[in-house]
């Protein structure tokens, strides 16, 4: 239950940053629905197989000074330059 | 009660931080991520920001006796880098640079209600559904494997 409550309160600050400061919710690249689909289950499946994201690994666990999430995050952070590599260097920036 | 107001106020207050430093906007993190191109530097200072603050957060908060709404803290007392979580961060990475979007920045970009963000964050929980149906099935085959995996 908390954590519908959190999750909750994160779309309400995205609302709020919405009113205050739109341009912050900027998306800014172009991608076509399929790209973004593919990107979201990604990020989803990639993410629940790593038990930790951005904010659990790269924040929480180094701040834990955590060797798992050095590593994850290493791996997440090469994993995604070579990805914008490839969208932005062979294909041309949008996808 | 006051359990879930505090829930929904770290929400909040997360999601704005989030937005402030800029890690709702996928151009940013594409730039971030584009060493061989326009690298923008810029979210490395999140990182460098909120790597020492947790640091401190923690290490008070497991000095103090229980948390404030909570019987304990759950801290992740797993050792051992395997090979799940390099292949999950690897996926993780790759839909990262693509989308331009980590789970927490997209929920908070729903507020902007643009086509894209609603699409990813569907398309992100169905990713979370697809691990969650994976990893029951693999238990009912290797049960031992299986609970390895889903402890977080």
């Amino acid at each position: 239950m908390w954590r519908a409550c959190f999750v909750a309160g994160l779309i309400a600050g995205g609302v709020a940053l919405e009113l205050l400061f739109p341009a912050k919710l900027q998306i800014g690249i172009v991608r076509s629905a399929g790209a973004m689909v593919v990107a979201g289950l990604a990020v989803g499946y990639g993410s629940r197989l790593a038990n930790g994201c951005t904010s659990g690994h790269a924040v929480c666990g180094i701040g834990r000074l955590s060797i798992r999430s050095m590593a994850a995050t290493a791996t997440f952070m090469a994993a995604g330059a070579f990805t914008v590599y490839v969208v932005k260097h062979l294909f041309g920036g949008s996808v | 009660m006051k359990a879930l107001v505090a829930s929904f106020a770290s929400g909040v207050v997360f999601a704005l931080g989030l937005g402030i430093a800029g890690m709702t906007q996928p151009a940013k993190i594409v730039n971030f991520l584009d060493f061989a191109g326009t690298w923008d530097p810029s979210l490395a200072f999140v990182m460098i920001g909120a790597i020492p603050v947790y640091f401190l957060c923690y290490r008070m908060a497991l000095r103090g006796r229980s948390p404030l709404f909570a019987p304990e803290f759950s801290v992740p007392k797993r050792n051992g880098v395997a090979s799940e979580l390099l292949l999950g961060s690897a996926i993780f990475g790759v839909g990262w640079g693509l989308g331009g979007f980590c789970p927490g920045p997209a929920l908070t970009s729903l507020g902007s209600g643009a086509t894209a963000t609603v699409i990813f964050v569907a398309a992100m929980v169905a990713g979370m559904v697809l691990h969650k149906l994976t990893t029951s099935l693999r238990s009912r085959a290797l049960p031992y494997t299986a609970a390895a995996v889903t402890d977080c």
